[in-house]
């Protein structure tokens, strides 16, 4: 047996001892994830016993190096590990921006100490973050933010406003992009990481369009960050926000068939019914359904290409715009059929048999997919300029 | 296997790309075309494909070739499509040679020299509608002596008129809709009582429809197993379609480029029109769709060379996924050329008229997505 036949056969029995029946069912949305965090209830023990389990072995972040809390595995093994989790189902034990975002940039980043003090508790789920980008004034235009910090010496005091700022009021800590120097637009923009229990930070939640209310304003009154707590060098805050932005993008990416490889069309048929030869029954939704499943098969093709192209050192930087633009707008495109395969069964908003509107509320959530981190307007953007190398601004 | 080209796979692209963009450059498509060559391809540039090696990729190197795989035809193939490149290629030594793979020995020796040296061609009769439907094959064969009697009609079958033999798919039992029954065979052009006639395609290549009014071949004739001619038909099927994915993928490409290059020399509005936002978008959203298509076509190509259970599924979807990129390809590329797209000068247009050729041979887009469905459950 090779290592990795060994490692593979060591993993699937852990699993099956440790990875409690209630995990092994798909989340029913959002709501359902674990998000740890300094305030965090559980769900239920079940939610509790495996992200201990899982985080006890460093496999909430399996491939972070062992000292910062993570699995040390390498990226064979980490295939395997994610491998034989969706062989049985098993879901993400802990849901986080800490490790899909701050985590990358802070290993390429941080500083020893900075890596020691900050990644083992988000390994653990145990200090929750959010991401403060965005400005009323400065979305698709970020570098425009203008939200502020004042040097004070062995301090800054920030002033400024963020939004849509998701789950601001359930974090413990944001990452936060602060000019710090106003005449300079790009190099003038630091990465602040405070506590949101810090005096003069204030939340105020935005209700969406599905019902839900996972994001916020957020306001900074003279907040005081301690100057270790930058990531990166000062004024230099935008290289670290990019790379962030990539990783971004490359997890909601994920959300588009790259994780998810089955047919919708064989997923849906029994909401809709068979006809007498026993296709489904609605001869225009199904040759709908066929395309979208050629077109996710094939997404999934271009995010393994993706994964192994990354692993060699080969493919452009800017494909994670790609993957991102392409994997989103996939997204949405199936949450437009299940609510169509789901006729007037998918419009229950409030009632026990929807599950109280599981459906339409993840549809209308899906919207966001295209504007979150990026809009795809701002992905093709950087595909025509940077990979096709079109001319202009 | 990582879903990129390997070392052996990136050095035959390093031949196959120049040899095909300095021998038969879109030019060569034009020459042949103008002087209305009735065989529609040059018979020099096949030998020359015989001494590149590309002509017995998929046959086995006892039988005298290279042993390779899908992949490796299909590297092929996308430079041939990447230039409009007129040649038996496809027809031949993707299909052709898959069929011979299926047969017995005195069949094989009797072809494959031929065409592993650039000189013979064969042609592939299959479908007898206007649209790909080879379950309902109805042609008939019936026992005759020690031989079999073919007779019927077929049609699109490319290649046909300069084709030394044809691989023909007929019913020996069975009626038309069932797969049992079905038995290929090798026929000599020359063979009596077929009569065949040629027509020019839209992209300038040559199709014939053939008559068989009782043709008249021996037991030796046939490929594989009498009755049991769809599982050597699949095997064709599979690598012909998936095959011409792949020159999709490089229609798709070649139309992509000049495209994109347009859009940085042309000015309008005191400006270049590839500075056009409008432009932009779409330019990036075609080129996201080919990488998908392009990823999916490989993946296609490894899981045939694996002998994956989902190949044929893989198969279609990345018939259908090219199908419908390529087209998305040479459509936005004439929009963007604007009028100079319309003029026969310009080649984009001849991009196009590949395009359709190749996406209705074998099942359009639809035929396989609805084939996806199928083989999904509903
Ligand atoms: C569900 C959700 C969660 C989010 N979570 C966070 C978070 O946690 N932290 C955070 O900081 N931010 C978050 N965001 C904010 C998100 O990053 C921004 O919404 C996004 O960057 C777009 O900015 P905007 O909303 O200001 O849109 P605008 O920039 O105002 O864009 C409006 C429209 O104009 C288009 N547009 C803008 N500029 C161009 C251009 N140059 N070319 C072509 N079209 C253009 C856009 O594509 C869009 O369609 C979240 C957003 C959503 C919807
Ligand atoms: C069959 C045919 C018959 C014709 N007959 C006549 C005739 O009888 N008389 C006559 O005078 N003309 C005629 N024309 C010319 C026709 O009007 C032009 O082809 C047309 O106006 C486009 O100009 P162009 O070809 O120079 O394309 P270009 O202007 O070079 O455009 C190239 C591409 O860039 C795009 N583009 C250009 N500017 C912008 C912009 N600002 N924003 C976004 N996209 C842009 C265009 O939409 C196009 O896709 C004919 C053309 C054709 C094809």
């Amino acid at each position: 047996m090779s290592d990795l036949e060994r490692f593979r056969a060591e993993t699937r029995a852990w699993l099956e001892e440790n990875c409690p029946p209630e995990m092994r069912q798909p989340m029913k949305d959002e709501k359902d994830a674990c998000w740890g965090g300094r305030n965090w209830t559980f769900k239920n023990e079940a939610q509790k016993q495996w992200l201990e389990a899982m985080a006890g072995r460093g496999w909430t972040v399996p491939d972070w190096p062992k000292e910062y809390g993570g699995g040390g595995l390498s990226a064979a093994e980490t295939k395997i590990l994610r491998q034989e989790m969706a062989r049985i189902n098993a879901r993400n034990p802990l849901n986080s921006f800490g490790i899909s975002m701050l985590g990358p940039a802070m290993l390429h980043f941080g500083t020893e100490e900075q890596k020691r003090h900050y990644l083992p508790p988000i390994a653990r789920g145990e200090i929750r973050w959010c991401q403060g980008y965005s400005e009323p004034g400065s979305g698709s235009d970020l570098v425009s933010l203008q939200t502020y910090g004042e040097d004070k010496g062995d301090h800054w005091v920030v002033n400024g406003q963020k939004i849509w700022t998701s789950y601001a009021d359930q974090a413990d800590w944001i990452f936060c992009l602060v000019r710090t120097d106003k005449e300079n637009k790009y190099q003038g923009i630091s990465f602040l990481l405070f506590d949101m229990e810090s005096d003069g930070v204030s939340t105020k939640p935005i209700k969406l369009i599905s019902g839900n209310s996972p994001f916020c304003e957020t306001f900074f009154d003279d907040v005081k960050v301690p100057k270790d707590q930058i990531v990166g060098e000062v004024n230099r805050g935008w290289d670290v926000a990019k790379y962030l932005l990539g990783h971004e993008r490359e997890m909601i990416s994920g959300t588009g068939g790259g994780d998810r490889a089955g047919s919708l069309g064989a997923a849906l048929v029994d909401t809709v019914g068979k006809d007498d030869s026993g296709r489904l029954d609605d001869p225009m939704l199904r040759a709908e359904l066929a395309r979208f499943d050629v077109d996710a098969l094939a997404f999934t093709a271009m995010s393994e290409r993706f994964v192994d192209e990354m692993k060699a050192g080969k493919g452009h930087p800017a494909q994670p715009n790609m993957l991102k633009y392409a994997g989103t707008e996939l997204n949405k495109r199936r949450h437009a059929l299940v609510m169509e395969a789901g006729g007037s069964d998918a419009l229950e908003w409030e009632s026990e048999r929807s599950s109280e509107g599981v459906r339409p509320r993840a549809w209308l959530r899906t919207k966001a997919n295209s504007i979150e981190g990026g809009t795809s307007e701002i992905m093709l953007n950087v595909v025509a300029k940077r990979i096709l190398e079109l001319p202009g601004a | 296997m990582p879903l990129y080209l390997n070392e052996d796979q990136a050095m035959l692209q390093d031949s196959a790309r120049p040899f095909m963009a300095e021998q038969a450059p879109v030019a060569h498509l034009r020459k042949f075309r103008d002087m209305d060559c009735k065989d529609g391809f040059s018979h020099d540039l096949w030998k020359q494909f015989g001494e590149m090696g590309f002509t017995g990729i998929l046959a086995s190197e006892d039988d005298g070739g290279l042993g390779m795989g899908h992949v490796e035809a299909g590297v092929v193939l996308e430079e041939i499509g990447r230039n409009l490149t007129p040649s038996p290629f496809l027809t031949t030594s993707v299909a052709g040679v898959t069929a011979l793979n299926e047969a017995a020995a005195s069949l094989r020796e009797k072809y494959l020299p031929g065409i592993i040296g650039g000189e013979t061609v064969l042609a592939l009769a299959i479908d007898e509608s206007a649209k790909h439907r080879p379950e309902r094959i109805a042609m008939k064969a019936e026992r005759s002596g020690n031989g079999f009697k073919l007779s019927g009609k077929k049609q699109f079958v490319v290649q046909g008129g300069s084709a030394d033999a044809l691989i023909v798919a007929a019913r020996t039992g069975g009626s038309a809709g069932e797969t049992d029954g079905l038995t290929l065979f090798a026929v000599d052009k020359n063979a009596a009582n077929m009569s065949m006639e040629s027509a020019r395609l839209l992209d300038s290549a040559m199709a014939a429809h053939i008559e068989f009014d009782g043709v008249e071949v021996t037991a030796d004739a046939v490929v594989g197993e009498v009755d049991q001619g769809w599982s050597v038909l699949k095997k064709v099927l599979a690598a012909t379609r998936v095959g011409s994915a792949s020159e999709m993928i490089g229609v798709g490409s070649g139309a992509m480029d000049m495209t994109v290059d347009y859009l940085k020399e042309r000015k309008q509005f005191g400006r270049l029109i590839g500075e056009f936002q409008a432009l932009q978008h779409r330019a990036a959203h075609l080129y996201s769709e080919m990488e998908i298509a392009r990823a999916a076509v490989l993946k296609a190509q490894q899981l045939l060379d694996e002998g994956s259970d989902d190949a044929e599924l893989w198969v279609s979807i990345a018939k259908a996924k090219a199908g419908a990129t390529s087209d998305l390809a040479v459509r936005e590329g004439v929009q963007m050329h604007g009028g100079m797209g319309m003029t026969d000068e310009y080649d984009i247009g001849l991009y196009m008229k590949r395009d359709r050729a190749l996406a209705e041979f074998l099942g359009d887009a639809n035929y396989h997505a609805n084939r996806v469905a199928e083989m999904s459950g509903y």
